[in-house]
């Protein structure tokens, strides 16, 4: 494991850790999602590192490719990168509506100050 | 002939019907009258149910207990590139379970909600879809998938009514809670595939199968179960339950503390069992869930108490019973199983039927608020006893399916080394049944000394905006209804002779990793070997009655409070303190929840990581 590898790991618990810190430290709502998609980057993150090679190509065979050279070729793991793209795609769609949700928030509170959200309480 | 349907069409039909449905609805529902859009919704449900109770049928008739199908013919093979969808009577009846809670909330809502639009009846089959997915899946990625499909719905269906300033807020902090721990699930999964390269609960589970319990083991775990953790509302993730449950619609709040919640316990022993079994210690693993449990059930049922805003009340009864359900799966062992779903399905029927008297007191008198609604309901004729039913029901009385649950769960826990754990369970039902007795007498009969309107300027009021428009004359029948349905259901299920048996032979498959395993690879599996099963026994039935009793004597104590002797001074003042103090916890503050979130990971770490060390 090189340090390069070694670095992107702690760079994604680095991202998730970091995210959960400025969502519990807000005054903000939107800075609270932003948070939690900052806390989001850490998985993509960590699941490209889990599938990188060094010197490995992408998992893209051209039809012209000889069966022989496909199966002998180093790639990067092209399930994390998958399972990446679906993350993105969950990222979006919760990403939106949190925000809307935030946007309905200053519009019926007046505020998007956490601090100044009270009528939940006990 | 129905039965001979195959299960490469079952699941993946029972997953994808609801997602068509929707949008069928989504495209069409603005052109086409409301009754079509209420009718469609109800009829896509119903297929789904039945489908589902196709699904229970044929894996409780099978030998080996499970039925596995691979999502577009990729089966299992080397490398193992297929996507299973696993049936075993647990999933589909959780299935059962979600999709006749869709069926009672969408009959419900005919009435209801005027501003419903198609799109309400979208997201909630949407939801159906997420939920049923969720049970079925066999991959931990597709879990994830699935969980983040449920989460997103339910964030907009908790701020529905987005002109609520309290729903749009409740909504928000739930959406940041459940997707944080969501991502921490990911983590989790990333860091479990890194190790072995799987990504399928039986191929993961072969895959660390033999390996010392290290700390990627542990770390994997905890990360894991963390998500479904926040989603089951186990202390200290359970923050974010009540505010969403108090101002979510309540058609909603039936599914949410009916099922979703449930399904984080089954997302939780599900990867237990069939990935972690063998290789954490099961005595670590069992102490770590009875001390959440036990934690969770005793914060539920003290701040169910104290409530005044009734959907809020109902939700910490929930936090409170899902404790129990902990306590008694925790056990691992087959009776504790087969206890803890029977008590779940008794749950669902009741506390879904008090959701949706809750949900006819707000459309009738315009709050939710207990002491504003003093004496509010007594002309009502048929809605005062249903909620006395149901709140002895929530504590146990026999012979109600939630009491059968209780009975034996509360048992197997004795057995399997708690012997204090029946007091837990009486003294915890019988505190949220009193909760809801006290209610029902103070609406309904108007009983108790008519309390200060201002005791508590912090609480949380029920004032609430009725979701219909102008108050109803009378409860409708489509209102009425599922009410009574689901109640009679939870009656049923505690007299029909052979619910204890199934439910048995139910946690016998749940708990056979390597039936489980074997369907999961396709290849064949012995039967497992049958455990026996446990019905109503004297003590069970007496304990029911005792808890029973002692939620009636609650409820009257707390109406007629200033008529008691009252503690001394300084008792007095300590009790206050702790009250504010831990109602002070519940800020509704979303930095407060995550910290939490982040207090409660450390405490599952520490909770399965710490005797490892030590041993």
């Amino acid at each position: 494991m090189s340090i390069l590898h070694v670095y992107a790991y702690l760079v994604a618990g680095w991202l998730l850790l970091g995210g959960a810190f400025g969502i519990a430290r807000s005054r903000n709502l939107i800075h609270a999602v932003v948070c939690l998609s900052i806390a989001q980057s850490g998985t993509y993150v960590l699941l490209i590192a889990i599938g990188y090679q060094s010197g490995a190509s992408p998992p893209v065979f051209g039809g012209s490719t000889p069966p022989d050279v496909a199966a002998h070729s180093a790639v990067v793991d092209p399930v994390v990168q998958a399972m990446t793209l679906t993350d993105v795609v969950v990222a979006a769609t919760v990403t939106a509506l949190l925000l809307a949700l935030a946007v309905q928030v200053a519009k019926r509170h007046g505020t998007l100050d956490p601090d100044e959200l009270t009528s939940l309480r006990g | 002939m129905a039965l001979s349907v195959p299960v490469a069409v079952l699941a993946p039909l029972a997953i994808g019907a609801p997602i068509l449905g929707a949008c069928l609805l989504l495209t069409v529902g603005r052109r086409v009258p409301r009754r079509l859009v209420d009718g469609t919704a109800v009829a896509v449900a119903a297929l789904v149910l039945a489908l589902d109770v196709l699904l229970l049928v044929r894996s409780a008739g099978d030998p080996a207990g499970h039925l596995a199908t691979w999502i577009g013919g990729w089966g299992p093979g080397s490398p193992a590139l297929g996507i299973a969808l696993v049936a075993d009577p647990f999933a589909a009846g959780a299935a059962v379970i979600a999709a006749a809670l869709t069926v009672a909330a969408l009959v419900y809502t005919w009435h209801y909600l005027d501003s419903a639009e198609a799109h309400f009846h979208a997201l909630l089959l949407l939801f159906l879809a997420g939920m049923t997915g969720f049970v079925l899946s066999g991959d931990l990625f597709d879990m994830f998938v699935f969980f983040e499909l449920m989460g997103a719905v339910a964030y907009a269906l908790t701020g529905f009514r987005v002109e609520e300033p309290t729903s749009v807020q409740g909504a928000l902090a739930f959406g940041v809670v459940n997707s944080f721990g969501a991502y921490v699930t990911l983590t989790g999964i990333g860091v479990l595939y890194a190790q072995t390269g799987q990504l399928g609960l039986a191929p993961l589970a072969v895959a660390l199968q033999g390996r010392p319990p290290g700390a990627v083991v542990v770390g994997g775990f905890v990360l894991v179960v963390t998500g479904f953790c926040v989603k089951a509302a186990l202390v200290p993730f359970h923050f974010w339950l009540d505010d969403a449950h108090a101002v979510a619609p309540t058609p909603v709040c039936v599914l949410f503390s009916g099922i979703m919640v449930e399904l984080g316990l089954y997302g939780v022993f599900r990867v237990t069992t069939v990935v972690f079994g063998p290789v954490l210690p099961h005595a670590d693993l069992q102490r770590t869930f009875l001390v959440l449990g036990t934690l969770t059930a005793l914060l539920g049922a003290v701040l169910c108490f104290l409530q005044r805003h009734l959907k809020r009340l109902l939700a910490y009864s929930t936090i409170a019973h899902v404790g129990l359900f902990t306590i008694a799966f925790g056990t691992l062992d087959p009776a504790g199983t087969a206890g803890a779903a029977l008590y779940v399905a008794g749950h669902a029927a009741t506390k879904s039927a008090l959701f949706l008297v809750a949900g006819s007191i707000l459309d009738r008198y315009g709050s939710v608020d207990e002491i504003d609604l003093h004496g509010a309901g007594r002309r009502a004729r048929v809605l005062p006893w249903l909620m006395l039913l149901g709140g002895f029901a929530l504590a146990g009385l026999p012979p109600f399916g939630s009491g059968l649950g209780k009975a034996v769960s509360e048992e197997a826990v004795a057995e399997a080394g708690a012997p204090w754990a029946p007091a837990l369970f009486v003294l915890v039902s019988a505190v949220t049944g009193a909760a809801v007795l006290r209610a029902a007498c103070r609406i309904y009969f108007g009983l108790g000394s008519r309390p200060d309107k201002d005791t508590a300027p912090l609480d949380t009021k029920g004032s609430e905006e009725a979701e219909v428009k102008g108050l109803l004359k009378r409860v409708p029948a489509t209102m009425l209804g599922p009410l009574v349905v689901l109640l009679a259901g939870g009656l049923v299920l505690g007299v029909l002779p052979g619910v204890p048996q199934a439910f048995a032979e139910a946690a016998d498959h749940f708990l056979d990793r390597a039936g489980y395993l074997a369907s999961a690879f396709g290849t064949a599996a012995a039967p497992a070997a049958p455990s026996p099963a446990s019905g109503w026994t004297t003590s069970g039935v007496v304990l029911g009655l005792v808890s029973s009793a002692l939620a009636a004597l609650l409820a009257l104590a707390a109406l007629y409070r200033d008529r008691l002797p009252g503690p001394s001074a300084v008792g007095r003042r300590i009790g206050d303190a702790v009250v504010a103090r831990l109602r002070g916890l519940h800020s509704g503050h979303i930095g407060d929840y995550i910290t939490w979130l982040l207090v409660g990971v450390a405490l599952l770490g520490a909770l399965v990581g710490l005797p490892l060390l030590a041993g």
